[in-house]
């Protein structure tokens, strides 16, 4: 009878005191995925703090991004919010004459109501540049919805008209076209017949350019052709969108930028399971086949020889338990992806649980546990680290993956963990990657196997 | 407003965390939004804790936005105090709460009705202080609130200790070198016969806070952390303090010269004239050191150096008092104590600088293009731009910098750490120099498979003895590039006149 019980996803919600990242660390990642992109975040040295202490060595790159450290005098109205933006914003437009900037709000631009939306056209217009306001602070997010919230901003700087025909353009560049002797146009013909028939596709969500490619080029195998990625490399590259096109998310935190893209610019969001490892990637593409009526071939094939790959670490992992505290929201596509390989998942926390947006993931979550035979996880959403810790002990999963305030203090007391971060900025997408995911869930186990008869288990005295 | 990209000391509140988590069994609770709680991240990673960090947060949301935070911050104190009883709880006021400006006082008043621990708030205001004055404001406040409350108790112990003692005052978690530094004071204090009465606030527990008038005087290591309450013991016991850093030959011996001042004033009849004498002639090996040839070559030579007061201005010292090296600027980001670095610093180096603009520093950098640099993380970061090397000596600081191994800064092995860092980073630079000189630091084509040196040219008499004058640590790549030299030209036998020949086509 409790088999019965356990074959329905149980959400819970707790007290929200969880270890995550502020969602302004979104910028580390976006500054480098649009490369002209310039992120200016408006807050206090707290933010500043953690920024450089988060994001190590990279801010010594010279990064496209700083602070608009307020003072006592911003924070008491002393000084003139718009002036003083204006000041800074003309500095970075000196100094690096980015094609955008982007404001990130953050709790003190909240609190003292600074209104960001209301001056950013108005600067606008004055110093030429378009500015981007993204509202990414730890009052209302956490982590990784800090990238919905920029993306969902640009969402309404995305041209809403398609560019000049490409035989237009084929005009305007007569010469281009003489030097290459039509040899382009050709190409051009030629790629455009292995595509199907179907409605526009927009893709959103940032991910590392190579793995971009992976994906595009993975759905052109079906006949897909992807019109535009939302970000682009570039803000200027920004994809066109026009009322009824097709858009599908690759990230579990983008909820915002969806609900942007479907009641603002009249889209149509394609609810898939999001490609996170091979059994994600397969439902992913077959559902956005699905959506257009085109057959998928040969998926089948990959997935299977996918996993073929996969098994010298699946046999690592296979009845072992994973205890997610969550922080990142990739936590129910992990954990689904972590049930196929043949693992048990006692607990998935996650900050914010999105039902619609990520309905359908949900149910493969179910379905994949069904079919695998194992209990249905209780999701728990604004977890409590203590309760969870407490749980921990109770529980020994085999592994727990968490930030890393916890994660050494867990290590000493001999419970492998990995670092749930590491998740978010390696490639994950795809068939191709889901080896990158095996490769860190199975790096504590690894490690500690070495280590196994050495009796260093546990690092801590007895209290 | 003010445009940052990056900043030496952390907001009012790291302070107060850093305070709250040295001592044992104090939990911090932060009145802060979700992701302020970076401090347990850095604790866990870079001092590499095992066990958790005592600091959790009452957070802000919106609905606190909207409402206040009411019963949520007493629950949360409250709630810790059941969960993990500990002494004291200390709540943690940050930047988004200070506008907030709630009446956290109130809640501290009501939560310790309930709680069975005591419960303070942390005085510090974000927009004035930084985490230095922040985290010497709050440890001083824990200070006295402990000797407050023995003293209605009447616990309050009567009477100095039969020895003379001390109390070591300003270890904390994440502070540069802190604990290795703690353990060698220690050693030092019984070298002298000093009991340590008590260690602050690392480690200690705040029932024993009671117990500190009993020290016959305080130490204060650091310039940053622990004047506030030296002086507030002072003010309050009539416990006099020594503020004499105890880093470089010199100071270590000045310390402890002002700690024989202080002990025989109140009775003791001590004389250390002959440990310092033992210990710098003959223990440490800086003394000697900078007699040694080895320095000599190093006269002259040019740095600059910037970091916190303290070891920004026992650097300077020992760089130009001990070592003969032109220090062409010392600067510190604490400017809240910049009459002090002043006067330390400024009959040892030509420029002192007050800022806390890293790209203010960059620049002064490189204008003067110094042999050597030593500073924070970041000023390594700039001599990687500029191919100079630079030798870490303050915070801010990455994990590199919480070695596992004992370097301590202070007392007498102190010294012969600092030397290492000092002659390595110059030593460095000068093979870097010679390198240039001899050509060029990367060997792109193979000369000969294998990286050994045998090769099939052969080398006459005085080729070879020119060969060996060139310093050992070159020699094998001045030996590649001359054998390519001759190998190109096809010169069979490589002789004194072929090796300079070589030399002057690399140079040209």
């Amino acid at each position: 009878m409790t088999v019965a019980e356990s074959q329905t996803l149980t959400f819970e919600c707790e007290t929200g005191n969880y270890h995550t990242f502020c969602p302004i660390s979104c910028v580390a990642w976006l500054y480098q995925k649009i490369e002209d992109s310039f992120f200016l975040v408006i807050g206090t040295k707290t933010c500043g703090y953690f920024l450089q202490n988060a994001m190590g060595v990279m801010i010594f790159a010279e990064p496209r991004y700083a602070m608009a450290e307020l003072e006592e005098g911003d924070i008491s109205a002393q000084l003139n919010d718009y002036e003083e933006l204006k000041r800074l914003c003309t500095q970075i437009k000196r100094d690096r004459n980015p094609s955008v900037i982007v404001w990130i709000g953050t709790c003190t631009t909240e609190i003292i109501k600074m209104d960001l939306e209301g001056l950013a056209p108005k600067l606008e217009s004055e110093i030429g540049i378009p500015i981007v306001v993204a509202r990414a602070n730890g009052l209302d997010y956490a982590f990784t919805q800090g990238e919905d919230t920029v993306l969902a901003a640009m969402a309404n700087r995305c041209p809403d008209k398609a560019p000049v025909t490409e035989t237009a353009k084929n005009d305007a560049n007569a010469i281009q076209k003489l030097l290459n002797f039509g040899k382009k146009k050709e190409e051009v013909a030629q790629e455009e017949s292995e595509y199907k028939d179907h409605p526009p596709l927009v893709l959103f969500g940032s991910l590392p350019d190579p793995v971009v490619t992976q994906l595009t080029l993975e759905l052109k195998k079906q006949g897909i052709k992807v019109s535009g990625w939302l970000p682009a490399k570039r803000f200027t590259e920004l994809p066109t969108i026009e009322e009824g096109y097709y858009v599908c998310g690759v990230n579990p935190f983008l909820s915002r930028t969806a609900s942007t893209l479907m009641r603002r610019r009249k889209c149509k969001l394609i609810g898939a399971p999001f490609p996170i490892g091979p059994d994600g990637s397969r439902a992913w593409i077959e559902k956005i086949c699905s959506v257009f009526g085109i057959t998928p071939v040969g998926l089948e094939e990959r997935e299977a020889k996918i996993w073929e790959n996969l098994e010298e670490y699946v046999k690592l992992i296979r009845g072992k338990s994973v205890f997610f505290m969550g922080d990142n929201l990739l936590e129910i596509s992990l954990a689904r992806f972590l049930v196929r390989c043949g693992m048990t998942v006692p607990e998935i926390g996650i900050p914010y649980m999105d039902k619609r947006y990520q309905a359908a993931e949900l149910a493969m979550l179910e379905k994949t546990c069904i079919e695998m035979g194992v209990p249905l996880p209780r999701i728990v959403e604004k977890p409590d680290n203590y309760n969870q810790v407490q749980r921990i002990y109770e529980l020994k999963p085999d592994l727990v993956i968490t930030g890393m305030a916890h994660a050494n203090p867990l290590e000493a007391r001999g419970i492998n963990t990995k670092w749930s971060v590491e998740f978010t900025f390696a490639q994950i997408h795809g068939f191709s990657n889901a080896r990158d995911i095996l490769e860190l869930v199975t790096r504590p186990l690894r490690r500690n196997n070495n280590l196994k008869d050495l009796g260093w288990d546990k690092l801590v005295k007895e209290m | 407003m003010k445009l940052a990209y990056w900043m030496y000391a952390g907001p009012a509140h790291i302070g107060t965390l850093r305070i709250a988590s040295s001592f044992k069994n104090v939990h911090a609770i932060m009145h802060a939004p979700l992701g302020d709680d970076y401090f347990n991240v850095m604790r866990s990673m870079l001092e590499r804790d095992r066990n958790f960090t005592p600091v959790t947060a009452s957070i802000v949301d919106r609905n606190v936005l909207a409402r206040g935070s009411q019963e949520k911050v007493v629950d949360n104190i409250t709630r810790k105090d059941t969960e993990e009883h500990p002494d004291l709880i200390i709540l943690t006021p940050t930047c988004t709460s200070s506008i907030l400006q709630e009446d956290l006082a109130n809640f501290v008043e009501r939560a310790q009705i309930d709680a069975k621990c005591d419960v303070m708030l942390a005085d510090v205001n974000h927009y004035r202080v930084n985490e230095l004055q922040a985290g010497d404001r709050t440890l001083q406040q824990v200070v006295q609130f402990y000797i407050e409350k023995a003293r209605k108790k009447g616990e309050l112990p009567q009477g100095k200790t039969e020895k003379p003692s001390v109390n070591i005052i300003g270890i904390s978690t994440l502070g540069f070198h802190n604990q290795h530094d703690c353990t060698e004071l220690k050693r030092l204090m019984g070298d002298l016969g000093i009991e340590v009465n008590a260690v602050i606030p690392e480690g200690a527990s705040v029932q024993e806070l009671k117990n500190l008038p009993r020290a016959w005087f305080n130490l204060c290591p650091y310039r940053e952390l622990g004047l506030m309450t030296a002086k507030y013991l002072e003010e309050q016991f009539g416990t006099p303090y020594v503020d004499i850093t105890p880093m470089g030959v010199v100071e270590t011996a000045r310390c402890i010269r002002k700690i024989q001042q202080i002990v025989n004033a109140q009775g003791a009849d001590v004389n250390y004239e002959d440990f310092i004498n033992n210990q710098t002639l003959y223990v440490s090996q800086a003394a000697w050191f900078s007699r040694s040839i080895d320095c000599q070559n190093l006269t002259g030579k040019k740095a600059v150096v910037f970091g916190d007061s303290t070891h920004a201005a026992a650097m300077t010292k020992i760089l130009a008092r001990e070592m003969g090296i032109h220090v062409v600027w010392a600067g510190t980001y604490c400017k809240y104590d910049a009459e002090w670095f002043q006067t330390e610093v400024s009959e040892y180096c030509d420029e002192v600088i007050i800022t806390e603009d890293h790209g203010q520093i960059g620049d002064a950098i490189a204008r003067v293009e110094p042999s050597a640099i030593f500073g924070t993380q970041m000023e390594r970061h700039v001599g990687k731009r500029l191919d100079i090397p630079c030798g870490v000596i303050a915070a801010p600081i990455h994990i590199q910098n919480f070695p596992i191994g004992y370097k301590p800064f202070m007392g007498y092995e102190g010294t012969n750490q600092i030397t290492d860092l000092i002659y390595n980073s110059f030593t460095l630079g000068m093979e870097d120099h010679l390198l240039e000189i001899f050509g060029g630091h990367d060997t792109k084509e193979v000369i000969t498979k294998g990286i050994s040196a045998e090769s099939d040219l052969s080398w006459t008499k005085d080729g070879l003895a020119e060969l060996n004058k060139i310093p050992g640590f070159v020699r094998g790549k001045v030996k590649r590039n001359t054998e390519k030299f001759a190998r190109e030209r096809r010169i069979q036998e490589i002789s004194a006149e072929v090796l300079y020949a070589a030399k002057e086509a690399v140079g040209a």
